[in-house]
């Protein structure tokens, strides 16, 4: 298979105004992964799907990553005065959801090829454009992402809740997602949970035993 | 002649063919089947009829992590069965969360809303540690009174056979634990703050 | 769902809910009444664990049904989000607790390519050789609990069972536990085999195939089994593809696609071994399927214990404690017997995984069942649902 800075550079050449990225990837046998704008990913998908040199009829995975807002500090050689110096500024990186799809061929046997797409921000405007009219692979595996992270994908045909159930208002899998806090006595040397136990216990409660039976 | 009260005979019919019902929730249900198997075979205690309703059963294996989503359902399953009826808790999820305490979908241990007579522990215990939570529940059941103030909850009008079953509300369980079954035990080793 | 919510001063009595069981759904205008809908499970005896179909019928038929998860979902990603890498291994045997160390392996395979850690030869043979002895136990089991759906209660799957203790004292001798081996590290495997233990494995391997030529005369041809799956739950070539079905389904329909063959991970292309392919697609080939596979990993088993060197068990540069991969992503997959079983990592140089995601084959395979079921018998949905071979550990997570 072509590598995927060939493959974007094709899927720009072949049909234009379309916005495709080669995202680096660090580990050391990683494979870079293409990072498609919102507006023309189906098409993206489609194009991938029917391509005679990829054919990649197999969407494997779909999982969604929550990037939350967050700022990164990094060092700037600049001219203080008279001498030139390395200044830290920082710089806010708004927060996104992103849903990654590993996608692999099975009629000619070659993959992955990671495409990712991501939202505009966390809160308002977190809709993509569904791949399951594409590969129905991506059915459940889209309600998952939905559920777990609170993305919500166009042209998805029954997107619900798969996991937790219909009246749950939270999106667990999210980095600040705070849990029910219903651990009432811990038996362990883990000390956040020991100091969350000892904030419960309110004075007179003692004695111990499993309850009125 | 061999002289022996009706209480003794009573509950030796009962300890000695205590159906469970047939439900499995997680690992734990697959050493539970194999308990069932020529190997260990159950049935020499008089438990290999698993029973598919509630109905027909005496004994309800929690075999497997309890998550809040099934929590209803396994009490209303509880409260379907006839009395008198058991719980056993297999495993370390059933009894506590077990492993998976830390998840946000999981119930810290069965009893905060059924009552347990016989907790096994092991992720997953093993069918030998099954067969003896089953022989320690039949030793319970051989010890029960019919009469008397240590009567069991079964043979007291004024107990309830019935648990509520608690609703899904919008991040938890509504409520999260049945207060008249179980309540917040305090460690020694926490001094209480304030 | 509406639920109302109380304080837990009034919670006294339980509040009546809307009929779990089968309520009556005008759907057809011309025939009012005459479709019922059934919820199968959470607790049903056919249902492999804690699932649930919603089933529409019309009198005996099948015309809509709808898979409702969810009721094992214990949050195996965000608990492993929040630990070491290392710590998310003992979780990976619990997915599909029957098959722990075809998770073992998936996962150490996707650690290995984030921080390109390479595996001794000994460690790689000791890993086909359990992954093969765990795809023989779950298929064993399959067919025993398929025959159990049918009404054969008890016999196939006693000899099943008996077949998988068999294996499983392998499994504990090896690694300490039956189910729950948590047995491959980053790098190798955990331990080295026992005195001994080989040759058990070898004495396992031999008898194997006198059970299985029993178990087939027994099944394969039986009459009633032929009758209940042949023409059962046809899936299609193209809707196989499309939908991403693996393992053994996805053979069944006739799709050449193993990954021991096409990702070729491990040392899986030094074995000679055939992929099994059907013709149908249907119960019966899906059946079919885990029984010729079993004999083909018989005989990777068979060159697997022929030719497994001495040597180290796990690489000793691979780094056990404070186990940091640099930051990037990768995607490991392997051949589990239930399908492809995949994960994925983030890693942002911390201790643990910024993203950790299980692909399920299971819960993949469940994509079709609507389409395998529509127009067939109630009866027949148990047996489609246990061809597909679902573990709802892994199902819901």
């Amino acid at each position: 298979m072509e590598t995927p800075q060939q493959i974007r550079d094709r899927i720009v050449g072949a049909v234009a105004g379309l916005q495709v990225e080669c995202l680096p990837n660090g580990a050391p046998a990683g494979v870079p992964s293409l990072l498609v704008g919102r507006s023309c990913f189906r098409e993206v998908a489609i194009f991938l799907r029917d391509d005679p040199q990829l054919r990649l009829d197999y969407c494997s995975n779909v999982t969604g990553v929550d990037w939350p807002e967050r700022t990164e500090k990094f060092k700037v050689r600049r001219q203080v005065g008279e001498v030139e110096k390395d200044v830290e500024e920082s710089r806010v990186i708004p927060g996104c959801l992103e849903v990654v799809y590993h996608l692999y061929s099975m009629s000619l046997k070659h993959g992955p090829l990671v495409i990712r797409v991501r939202t505009g921000d966390r809160s308002a405007d977190v809709s993509v454009p569904s791949l399951t009219p594409v590969w129905r692979a991506c059915e459940l595996q889209e309600r998952e992402v939905f559920d777990l992270f609170g993305v919500h994908f166009d042209g998805h045909p029954d997107l619900r809740r798969i996991l937790m159930w219909d009246g749950f208002v939270d999106h667990p899998m999210r980095r600040d997602y705070v849990e029910p806090d219903d651990y009432d006595y811990e038996p362990t040397p883990h000390d956040h949970v020991l100091d969350r136990a000892l904030a419960r216990a309110k004075p007179g409660e003692a004695g111990c035993g499993s309850g009125a039976r | 002649m061999v002289l022996t009260s009706l209480q003794e005979v009573y509950n030796w019919g009962r300890k000695n063919s205590v159906w469970p019902l047939q439900f499995g929730l997680a690992c734990c249900a697959i050493e539970m089947i194999a308990s069932t198997m020529a190997r260990y075979d159950m049935a020499r205690f008089g438990s290999e009829v698993f029973r598919p309703s509630p109905r027909q059963a005496d004994l309800m294996i929690v075999s497997g992590t309890v998550t809040k989503k099934m929590v209803p359902q396994i009490v209303r399953l509880y409260n379907q069965m006839p009395e008198p009826k058991y719980v056993i808790a297999m495993g370390a999820c059933a009894i506590s969360g077990g492993p998976f305490k830390q998840g946000y979908n999981v119930l810290k241990g069965i009893d905060r809303f059924i009552p347990v007579d016989v907790h096994i522990p092991g992720c997953p215990p093993r069918p030998e540690a099954l067969i003896h939570g089953l022989m320690t529940l039949q030793k319970k059941i051989g010890l029960q009174s019919l009469t008397g103030d240590d009567r069991p909850r079964h043979a007291r009008a004024d107990e309830p056979s019935e648990f509520p079953i608690p609703g899904h509300g919008e991040h938890d369980l509504i409520p999260p634990r049945n207060p008249g079954i179980w309540q917040a035990p305090v460690s020694p080793r926490l001094k209480p703050a304030g | 769902m509406m639920v109302t919510q109380r304080s837990s001063d009034e919670w006294d009595r339980p509040a009546p809910v809307a009929g779990s069981y089968a309520f009556v759904v005008g759907d057809d205008p011309e025939d009012p009444g005459s479709l019922l809908e059934v919820s199968m499970g959470p607790q049903h005896p056919s249902t492999h664990g804690v699932f649930r179909m919603d089933v529409v019928l019309d009198g005996e038929t099948v015309v809509k049904l709808k898979p409702v998860f969810g009721y094992l979902h214990r949050n195996h990603e965000k608990i492993a989000e929040n630990i070491s890498y290392l710590g998310s291994m003992p979780y990976t045997d619990r997915l599909d607790y029957f098959c722990s160390l075809t998770n073992n392996w998936a996962y150490a395979l996707a650690v290995e390519k984030l921080a390109g850690i390479s595996v001794p030869e000994r460690a790689e043979y000791l890993r086909v050789i359990l992954s093969e002895l765990t795809r023989l136990q779950n298929h064993v089991c399959l067919a025993g609990f398929l025959a159990q759906d049918m009404g054969a209660s008890g016999t196939p799957l006693m000899y099943g069972f008996r077949e998988r203790e068999k294996i499983l004292d392998l499994f504990e001798s090896l690694t300490g536990a039956r189910m729950m081996c948590n047995y491959m590290r980053f790098g190798g495997c955990r331990c080295d085999t026992p005195p001994g233990w080989l040759d058990e494995a070898r004495a396992v391997v031999d008898s194997f195939p006198r059970f299985l030529h029993e178990f087939e005369n027994l099944l394969s041809s039986n009459e009633i089994l032929m009758s209940r799956t042949q023409g059962i739950g046809v899936l299609g070539k193209d809707l196989a593809v499309g939908a991403g079905i693996t393992g053994p389904c996805l053979r069944a329909a006739g799709v050449d696609y193993d990954i021991r063959k096409v990702d070729g991970y491990g040392i899986y292309p030094r074995f000679q071994f055939r992929v099994p392919l059907g013709e149908h697609g249907d119960t019966y080939d899906r059946y079919m399927m885990r029984i010729l596979e079993m004999h083909e990993s018989l005989g990777i088993l068979k060159q697997a214990l022929d030719g497994i060197p001495e040597g180290p068990i796990i690489d000793p540069k691979a780094k056990l404690r404070g186990f940091r991969p640099k930051a990037g992503e990768s995607y490991g997959r392997i051949e589990a017997p239930k399908g492809e079983l995949g994960f994925y990592l983030i890693s942002d140089g911390s201790p643990s995984p910024y993203r950790y995601r299980v692909r399920p084959p299971s819960l993949v395979n469940l994509t079709v069942l609507e389409d395998l079921c529509v127009g067939h018998n109630v009866a027949d949905t148990v047996i489609i649902l246990g061809s597909i071979d679902i573990v709802l550990g892994e199902v819901d997570r």
